[in-house]
């Protein structure tokens, strides 16, 4: 059943870090998986320019949930310039791969991300 | 439990069937000694699948599986009336074997009505009748749904079917060993089965054709089962294969006792909030429950069960080959989204109450789990 899926996926997937929504967050990412129909929501906590905080919420398989787990962790306590270049394949490198049918589900982590930044300098006018 | 997809070969079964791989080894074609022991071997096997489903020996052809006994009664009826007519009718939740074979023969200029089901899964008898046109040439309905369990009104159908005098097949692959059938109380002129669903080994079935009712061959060669399936016969297979007809009819009595199983899953399980049992609640497979939990990915779902020990499957988008949801699903009205939080337990022989008792123990804590993770749930 878990084949196909390495050990990390499993790992993050089985305890995934950063569960939850921010309250009053800075800026929030909320994209959907035009393939398969999932959800990912992406909450960030700007500090001194810094991702302080980020959490997530997701509707979707093992490899979805992993991701966003995963991209919380690679996100936090960078800079927004930082942030805002980890790709979609730094995640499932990360992850040590995922199978390829599963690969959309990484790019959904990135582009939550990159799309709470957007709201939070949009937010900020500083874009 | 997920029996339903296949089920480990019952040791009685492999017993019968090593002497044939070893000193009966015989093709049953030629005309020594252990030729004609495989023959007999073979004939007593076409008597005990066809003692399982009530019909005459020589009505029995053996195949490589269910599929290819659902494709062999499509395309063999289908291309043997021709000249008759160009139409057939199925239900939109049939296995792949059957939907796929008529989207092919679509393509051969047949023209195929899928009709719709009721929010259980249950074709309407009344939709049967309506669709036959002049045209019609074949019925086929399966007897039961391998995702939802839901079981069909076979009956009524064969009934409109003899009435409108069109060739009627049922796909009993799930129903073989689980249910008791009768080709004559069904009122079919084909029916397929498959032995690994029934504790039997993989790549051997059998199609039912009703004397009278004529197939185009779909393997032409040197005119083995009656010049309707040509290959040198699977001999070990079909031993299992009867082997495991003859276990199952014996346990038939023990099969309906073990609905009693099913139930108390399917209660203990809908105790969680927001979730819903796919399929008929009475008319379903004994052994088959499918939920819906609200706001959850099945996939997710399958690997936390699977962490507990627990095999299941899902009609989730997100656990097919295609990130399509079940059509099954969909037919029976879920929108993708709620086909998504599916999960198929389908028990077998080997499970028991503790079995259960274990799903229903382990399965709210993941749901939750997973519900706090998910942004649709409040
Ligand atoms: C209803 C139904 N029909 C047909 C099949 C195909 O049978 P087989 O695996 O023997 O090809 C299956 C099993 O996958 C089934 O559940
Ligand atoms: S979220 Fe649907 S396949 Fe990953």
């Amino acid at each position: 059943m878990t084949d196909g899926y390495s050990e990390k996926v499993m790992e993050h997937f089985a305890s995934p870090r950063n569960v939850g929504e921010i309250k009053d967050a800075d800026g929030i990412g909320k994209v959907g998986n035009p393939v398969c129909g999932d959800l990912m929501w992406i909450y960030i906590k700007v500090k001194d320019n810094r991702l302080e905080d980020v959490k997530f919420k997701t509707f979707g398989c093992g490899a979805a949930i992993a991701t966003s787990s995963m991209i919380t962790e690679m996100a936090k306590g960078k800079t927004i310039e930082e942030a805002l270049k980890i790709t979609r394949s730094d995640v499932a490198e990360a992850l040590d791969g995922l199978p390829p049918i599963k690969m959309h589900c990484s790019n959904l982590a990135a582009d939550g991300l990159h799309a709470a930044i957007k709201d939070y300098l949009e937010k900020s006018g500083k874009k | 439990m997920d029996h339903s997809a296949t089920t480990a070969v019952d040791p009685a079964v492999v017993e019968a069937m090593l002497p044939y791989f070893s000193e009966k080894f015989g093709n049953p074609s030629s005309l020594y000694a252990i030729g004609r022991q495989a023959r007999r071997a073979i004939e007593d096997s076409r008597q005990k699948i066809a003692d399982l489903l009530g019909a005459r020996k020589e009505e029995i052809i053996f195949t490589g599986s269910g599929t290819e006994s659902d494709n062999l009664a499509i395309k063999g009826i289908a291309y043997k009336n021709r000249k008759k007519g160009d139409h057939i009718i199925t239900s939109s939740i049939e296995h792949h074997a059957v939907l796929r074979t008529c989207k092919f023969l679509e393509t051969q200029g047949f023209s195929v009505t899928y009709l719709p089901v009721n929010k259980e899964g249950t074709v309407n008898p009344a939709d049967v009748e309506k669709a036959i046109t002049p045209k019609t040439i074949l019925i086929s309905v399966m007897h039961a749904n391998n995702e939802i369990g839901t079981i069909q009104p076979i009956e009524e159908i064969g009934k409109i079917a003899k009435e409108k005098n069109v060739p009627f097949h049922t796909d009993a692959v799930q129903t073989a060993g689980k249910l008791p059938l009768n080709v004559e109380s069904l009122g079919v002129d084909l029916l397929s089965i498959s032995a690994h669903k029934m504790y039997g080994p993989k790549g051997v079935g059998a199609l039912y054709i009703r004397k009278g009712t004529f197939l185009e061959p779909q393997l032409h060669g040197g005119g083995h089962e009656r010049n309707i399936r040509s290959s040198t016969e699977n001999v070990p297979g079909i031993i299992g294969f009867a082997r495991a007809a003859e276990l199952a009819r014996e346990r038939l009595l023990q099969e309906q006792k073990i609905a009693g199983l099913r139930d108390s899953l399917i209660k203990g399980v809908l105790e969680i909030k927001d979730s819903y049992l796919n399929g008929h609640p009475t008319k379903r497979l004994p052994n088959n429950a499918n939920f819906r939990f609200s706001f959850i990915e099945g996939e997710s779902l399958l690997l936390n069960l699977d962490m507990k020990g627990v095999a299941a499957s899902t009609g989730s988008a997100c656990s097919s080959t295609s990130l399509e949801p079940s059509h099954v699903l969909l037919a029976i009205g879920l929108k993708p989204e709620e086909a998504h939080g599916s999960l198929r337990l389908t028990r077998g022989l080997g499970n028991t109450q503790e079995d259960v008792d274990q799903v229903v123990s382990v399965l709210p804590d993941i749901v939750n789990k997973l519900r706090m993770i998910s942004p649709l749930a409040r």
